[in-house]
């Protein structure tokens, strides 16, 4: 779609959507959020772009093809599932890593490398729908 | 042994990286795993023939009773051996037959996890644990058959293998449950210790046919037999292996593994000897039309597999003996035959027996194995296959019918063996498709070492006696059997008939090329029997599907979701109506809101301009003003994670949709359908929306039980160190759901990608069918 006004505001939108994509994923486990949510935030971000400027455009920005990110996020989300059982617990068995950094806390842990295999598919997944789309 | 398993599973899965790597020579590595198996399953003969097999047992599914348990007894490693020990000499066989073929590494993958599941079917001592080995091996069969899967024939083929050994494996996991729950045990040894508990059961006809079922298809027994010469569109290396010498034994080995748990009982001796039976005529009057090497040969492996089948059913030691003796020289001679015809064929180019002569001045070393072979296979001294079948005889004389069918069939393998070990050797040179010459030493080491170990047993069968034979004839027959193998029995009725046999194979040879011919013109198209059944069955069942994707399948997705609700409401409300289960339902409102009004009032009417608007993109952004009207009644419940979904949800099929419609020509939407079926899918609709409401209302109609969300409220935090319980139970609680809907999300975007490449490559005169892809995939 060749909209000045279109093109002109999307740049600054995406930013901000992708920065809340981020946010709303990594605050999922407290707060409202996860990546499911995340992903489609992400998701929705990159189909304004491509909208604005074309499949060709997006495509190039990802740098990679959506069907990747699908595969790396299932690949996530097994490993997550895999690293419970390396623990010697079932599988998907959450761990937790709590790492101390300056008076706040990070929290590491397979639930979260999990949400973000989620992350990952959703975006893919539309991406996918989205690019196949647009494509001319 | 497990390890055996793995070492043998790890290799499989290394075994293409290592073709490549090692190109030329591929083959004589790789055979170092089954060499060394070969080794491993020999250091456990002594205990096995000492009477205390090798046991292992892990806990596999405890819940179910289930366990890895594996078990090495005489019968056992009789399998394992010729699986291990002919396994060897093909894979160093195939490195030279298909060398240069690209699908090499690929071949490697499948032969080695066909051999590895080949030998868990058979020290398996858990009937689960077997079924599963069971399947692996007709699912490597169908890929190995199917190895020129550009060929249709061949697909064709390997599709058949599968379902009538698939389909024969079914039957047998249900033969195996009945049993399971009958001994209440799956482990094996245990349920042949008590065989009254399972002939005694009333359900006992029922599990033996089930169970025979699975043994009969694998092995090929009438009616199922089939399939088998069908498998020769499979590489030679292949037909050696899987469906001569192992896998088709599969079914043998279960019958005899079985037999001391099962057997002794009428059903079974009938069962059984009519199956062998009718499989050794059918089997050998069809060779009778065959002049194709492989396929000559593959019937006479039928042959041989209905004798095996019905010496197990008439089950006495001297049968059981005959057995155990025939089946190893029966791969003994068959694997080299095989990969002879084989040699024949890469080096001369042809399979027909009628197109070559004279090819032993060229292929010496080729005819000397194949001519030790086929005197094995002929039954003559001095070979091990002369002593097997003149056991069999012997293993018969109480049951002169199956004697008399096994002498006639006798001499239909004496056919078989002149014409594919003799008549393609002997005489004058005639012109052959290729310049023929010698095979290489790849393809010589298999077939020779094999044919002289048929000769060295059969001068020698103590050899094998003490350690080998009476081992797995005593694990068949439940109690320890000492027997002799002698090569001269003496003048002997045995002998007599072997005469007789060999006297009338000679007249067949003497005759074959004045009425085989004629045999072919009349009987070659003629399509009848269990072939015939197969086939009419498989074109009707792709009828139905046909008629049945049409009804059900229509291209337009308001006749799908029509039918879905529609069925919905019928099958839901009909069941809800009849069972009582909307009598909870109470009206009971309660006040609102004006701004809860107003939300309500929205969704109303965009609904109202969604049924009366003309343009598809008013419908679709008016849809998306009712999911965000739903969405926003979720806000004031406070389920910000649902609404937030919902919102987001709503946004990108809107947007999904808009980019869909954009493709689709231009057109006013109300010409679509008619008039009959706008008022049809509004009734359904109605129904539908008032089947839920009325669901809703009796559901909060009922007294809450908080049990669920109480747990969740106090654990989320504790055990899962999360507060927003929704995202806890999506990550953590219920982690494997979401990994399922992962997935089908993963699947959902590569069928729409393959759909929507393919209908946009193909022309926007496709393009309106692409338009139901995204909706299944939106959620």
């Amino acid at each position: 779609m060749n909209s000045l006004i279109l093109r002109t505001t999307t740049r600054p939108i995406i930013v901000v959507l992708l920065l809340i994509s981020v946010f709303l994923l990594l605050r999922g486990h407290d707060l409202p959020g996860g990546g499911f949510i995340g992903g489609l935030v992400a998701a929705a971000a990159a189909a304004l772009y491509a909208i604005a400027f074309g499949a060709d455009a997006a495509a190039r920005l990802l740098r990679v093809r959506p069907e990747l990110l699908v595969g790396w996020g299932m690949a996530a989300t097994v490993v997550a599932g895999l690293l419970g059982m390396a623990a010697g617990r079932e599988f998907l068995t959450g761990l937790w890593w709590v790492i101390a950094v300056g008076d706040q806390e990070l929290k590491l842990s397979t639930p979260l490398l999990f949400d973000v295999g989620v992350y990952l598919v959703v975006v893919g997944v539309i991406l996918r729908f989205v690019l196949s789309l647009e494509e001319r | 042994m497990l390890n055996a398993l793995l070492l043998a599973f790890g290799v499989a899965a290394a075994a293409p990286a290592l073709t490549v790597r090692l190109g030329r020579a591929a083959g004589w590595v790789l055979a170092s795993l089954p060499a060394g198996l070969t080794v491993f399953y020999l250091s456990l003969l002594p205990r096995a023939a000492a009477g205390e097999p090798v046991e292992q047992r892990f806990a596999w599914v405890p819940q179910l009773g289930v366990e890895l348990a594996l078990r090495a007894d005489g019968l056992s490693l009789l399998f394992a051996l010729l699986i291990a020990g002919i396994g060897t000499f093909v894979a160093v066989y195939a490195g030279g037959y298909l060398h240069g073929d690209r699908q090499l590494p690929r071949f490697y993958l499948l032969l080695f996890a066909f051999m590895a599941a080949m030998l868990g079917v058979v020290t398996s001592d858990d009937l689960i644990l077997l079924f599963v080995f069971w399947e692996l091996t007709s699912i490597t069969s169908f890929f190995l058959i199917g190895y020129q899967h550009e060929s249709e024939e061949s697909r064709a083929n390997a599709l058949q293998g599968l379902f009538v050994t698939a389909g024969g494996g079914l039957a047998m996991l249900a033969g195996f449950v009945l049993l399971g729950s009958m001994a209440g045990t799956y482990r094996i040894s245990a349920l042949l210790a008590d065989p009254a508990a399972l002939t005694g059961h009333p359900a006992y006809p029922v599990a033996l046919v089930l169970v025979a079922l699975g043994a009969f298809t694998k092995s090929a027994q009438w009616p199922f037999h089939f399939w088998l010469p069908n498998a020769m569109a499979a590489p030679t290396p292949v037909s050696a292996y899987l469906h001569s010498a192992t896998m088709v034994k599969a079914g043998v080995y279960l019958l005899a593994r079985l037999a001391p748990g099962l057997g002794g009982t009428p059903q079974w001796f009938w069962l059984l000897t009519l199956a062998g039976g009718a499989t050794v005529l059918a089997a050998a009057s069809l060779t009778l039309m065959q002049r194709d090497s492989k396929r000559l040969l593959a019937y006479s492996t039928l042959v041989a597999l209905g004798t095996m089948v019905l010496l197990i059913g008439v089950g006495t030691p001297a049968a059981i003996k005959a057995m155990v003796v025939f089946l190893f020289a029966h791969a003994l001679y068959k694997a080299p035959l095989f990969m002879t015809a084989g040699s024949v064929d890469h080096e001369a180019g042809s399979r027909d027996v009628t197109r070559l002569a004279g090819l032993g001045r060229s292929m010496p070393w080729t005819w000397l194995a194949a001519g030790l072979a086929g005197i094995s296979a002929a039954g003559l001294p001095p070979m091990l296959g002369f002593v097997g079948k003149e056991l069999a005889y012997e293993g018969l004389y109480g049951a002169p019918w199956l004697l008399v069918g096994l002498i006639v069939a006798g001499a239909v393998l004496v056919l078989v063996v002149v014409l594919v070990a003799w008549v393609p050797f002997a005489g004058r040179e005639v012109m052959a498709p290729r310049t023929p010459h010698e095979a290489p030493p790849s393809m010589l080491a298999g077939p020779l070492v094999l044919a002289a170990l048929g000769l060295l047993f059969g001068l020698a069968p103590g050899l094998v006696q003490d350690g080998l034979m009476r081992p797995a004839a005593a694990a068949v027959l439940g109690t320890p059997y000492a027997f002799d193998l002698y090569l001269w029995h003496g003048l002997t009725l045995a002998l007599g008939l072997s005469l007789l046999t060999v006297s009338f194979g000679a007249v067949l040879v003497a005759t074959w090329r004045r009425w085989q011919p004629a045999v072919l013109e009349r009987f070659g198209g003629v399509r009848v029997g269990p072939v015939a059944v197969y086939e009419g069955g498989w074109r009707r069942l792709l009828r139905f599907a046909e008629v049945q994707t049409r009804l059900v399948q229509s291209d337009d997705l308001r006749h799908h979701l029509t039918t879905i609700v529609a069925f919905t409401v019928v099958l839901t409300a009909g069941v809800a109506l009849w069972r009582g289960g909307l009598d909870s339902m109470v009206w009971a409102p309660q006040g609102a809101y004006l701004h809860e009004f107003l939300y309500f009032v929205v969704v109303l009417l965009a609904t109202a301009t969604v049924v009366r608007s003309h343009s598809r993109l008013v419908v679709i952004t008016s849809l998306g003003v009712v999911g965000f009207g739903v969405a926003f009644v979720f806000v004031l419940f406070a389920a910000p994670d649902l609404a937030i979904t919902q919102f987001l949800v709503d946004t990108l099929v809107v947007i999904i949709a808009a980019l869909v419609l954009i493709r689709l020509p231009s057109g006013a939407l109300r010409s679509e359908g008619g008039r009959d079926f706008r008022w049809l899918s509004g009734a359904v609709a109605i129904a539908g929306g008032a089947l839920i409401t009325g669901l809703l209302l009796a559901v909060t109609g009922l007294p809450f039980d908080g049990a669920v969300t109480r747990f969740f409220e106090a654990n989320s935090y504790p055990a899962a160190r999360g507060r927003n319980i929704v995202n806890v139970i999506l990550v953590d609680f219920r982690a494997v759901d979401t990994l399922a809907e992962v997935v089908v999300l993963a699947v959902a975007a590569a069928g729409v990608a393959a759909l929507l490449r393919r209908r946009l490559g193909a022309g926007d005169a496709d393009a309106s069918a692409a338009v139901r892809e995204p909706e299944g995939g939106a959620r």
